[in-house]
């Protein structure tokens, strides 16, 4: 299969590798994908109090597409508030990265791992936030 | 991955092999002065061309144990295989409709058998042990009166395991079935005896064997007489059962492959085999949780089918361009579901998806394995420290307690 230059490269040299601590009320975790179905991305961002992302890291078993869209959308969402992180479309992640037609899940398993990434963020400082209000 | 222009190893030797080059030489003379059609009956040009057909002929029936007059010449171990199923089939069928073979055949038996099943035939599909091989008391209890035939394997292409085919020809032998063996993956890698074996019909192809593309053939038994309807009909060449002008470079590049084989086949087996433990050995020095697909022990020199836990196939054979090995990943087959025959052994979805096949074959030598083992594991640890299932079984978590969502 012929794959885009810029898909390689992130395949080959793939952007912010690793992992946070998930227990950190200032990271969320979005763990998404199956083994058996051959593609498990995790994603993880470190959010600021003022909401901005300021860090994101992944981790990614699949195959080089799953690899490329995990890496490109971490570098996407740093700096990025989490709603403007929660907009990212995976056909801006497939346009990006000329993802062939059978490879499109790989960019929707990317943008289920950014929203769940936030809604877990969301929900572990919902009641902070609760708190803060009254 | 830094040198670009490295030459490429080819470990792919079940996908197809280069065809000796002492196989080209025998066929040259055949493309330019000795072109001559072997069927023409009243001059030299076709009775040159004959003569060397029946040289090849014997040359093939040799290495099976079987008498020249017993082989057909097709196009390729799929024609023959269409050929016994539905041949066979469609003869004996009224009588007897009912076809048994394996889940883990290849694809052409498989839907040869869906073809059949579609006109009214019954096939029962054999599953395999976790080794890959049939149980044979199974196999026993599927034959019934209405069984015309029973197709079983010699040598599986994707993991290499040998199936009990003596036995299986006892079985079939005692019960009046016809046996058919794909031996595609087996000619030149296990001894091969047809009346020892008791087998009735065996599919040949040349590519896998060192000889060229577009060739292989049929073994049908005489004694007892076995009747196949042909596919392919026009001017009866191949006592009827294979029209069609017989292409004489290409056969006798298949006998020409046969023979070498017949001589050196021994040699170069116990060679490989020892390039294949010592890869095998390499591997287990260097990396953890690796498994073997397919019995250790029971299977072709040539072939090693390991899965890389934790590590995804497509994304392994991208780091390793310069390799050429095959997976069971679902990425690299056209259906995006894993290989049909891992799953049949019982390996889990996720271990199929990790799975490369490493196939070692005459030209392989030492310092290229010692290339690839290199290149594999330095992928692998890449790629592990880039998986959240390696991080997850670092940390003691099963991954088998997290309720994943399938997709």
């Amino acid at each position: 299969m012929a794959y885009s230059e810029k898909l390689i490269d992130h395949y080959e040299n793939p952007r912010n590798v690793g992992s946070m601590d998930k227990n950190e009320t200032s990271v969320g975790t979005g763990l998404v994908g199956a083994p058996a179905c051959g593609d498990v991305m995790k994603l993880q961002i470190k959010v600021t109090p003022e909401g901005i992302i300021e860090d994101a890291k992944f981790k990614t078993f699949g195959c080089g597409s799953a690899i490329a869209s995990s890496s490109l959308i971490t570098e996407w969402v740093k700096g990025k508030s989490l709603d403007e992180a929660g907009s990212i479309k995976n056909s801006q992640i497939a346009e990006e990265l000329a993802l062939p037609p059978v490879k499109i899940h790989c960019s929707i398993l990317a943008e289920d791992a950014i929203k769940a990434a936030i809604s877990d963020y969301k929900t572990k400082n919902g009641a902070a936030e609760v708190d803060a209000a009254e | 991955m830094n040198e670009l222009k490295a030459k490429p190893i080819y470990l792919d030797y079940q996908a197809t092999t280069p065809t000796d080059p002492r196989v080209v030489d025998a066929m040259l003379p055949y493309f330019t002065e000795k072109f001559g059609n072997p069927h023409s009956r009243n001059h030299s040009f076709g009775w040159e061309a004959e003569d060397a057909v029946e040289v090849a002929r014997g040359q093939v029936a040799k290495i099976i144990g079987a008498s020249a007059k017993e082989i057909i010449f097709t196009s390729g171990a799929t024609e023959s295989n269409n050929l016994a199923l539905k041949g066979v089939m469609k003869f004996y069928g009224k009588k007897k409709p009912h076809l048994i073979t394996v889940v883990t055949e290849h694809k052409c038996v498989l839907d040869s058998a869906r073809h059949l099943e579609q006109e009214g035939y019954k096939v029962t599909y054999l599953g395999v042990k976790e080794n890959g091989l049939i149980d044979l008391e199974e196999l026993k209890a599927a034959i019934t009166d209405e069984t015309a035939l029973v197709s079983v394997m010699g040598v599986n292409n994707e993991i290499g395991v040998i199936q009990p085919l003596k036995e299986i020809g006892e079985i079939c032998r005692e019960r009046k079935v016809f046996f058919h063996t794909d031996c595609a993956q087996a000619v030149g890698k296990i001894d091969l005896d047809v009346d020892d074996m008791k087998i009735d019909l065996m599919s040949i192809s040349g590519h896998k064997i060192y000889g060229p593309k577009g060739i292989g053939a049929l073994y049908v038994r005489r004694r007892p007489r076995v009747r196949v309807i042909a596919q392919i009909t026009g001017g009866g060449q191949e006592r009827g059962m294979r029209s069609g002008t017989l292409p004489t470079p290409l056969i006798v590049g298949l006998g020409k492959a046969c023979d070498i084989l017949s001589n050196e086949m021994a040699e170069e087996n116990a060679r490989i085999e020892k390039l294949r433990d010592y890869t095998l050995q390499r591997f287990r020095d260097r990396l953890e949780d690796i498994y073997v697909n397919g019995d250790e022990h029971v299977r072709v020199s040539g072939n090693l089918n390991i899965s890389f836990a934790y590590v995804e196939g497509e994304s392994l054979l991208m780091d390793i361009k310069n390799i050429a090995v095959s997976s069971g990943s679902a990425c690299t087959s056209a259906s995006l579901e894993p290989s049909y025959v891992l799953r049949a052994l019982g390996v889990d979805e996720e271990l199929a998806h990790t799975s490369l096949r490493i196939g070692i074959g005459r030209y392989t030598t030492k310092e290229e394995l010692d290339e690839a083992v290199d290149a594999i594991c330095t992928a692998v640890e890449r790629l592990r420290e880039m998986s959240p299932l390696w991080e997850m079984a670092q940390e003691g978590i099963d991954i088998k307690s997290i309720e994943w969502a399938e997709h």
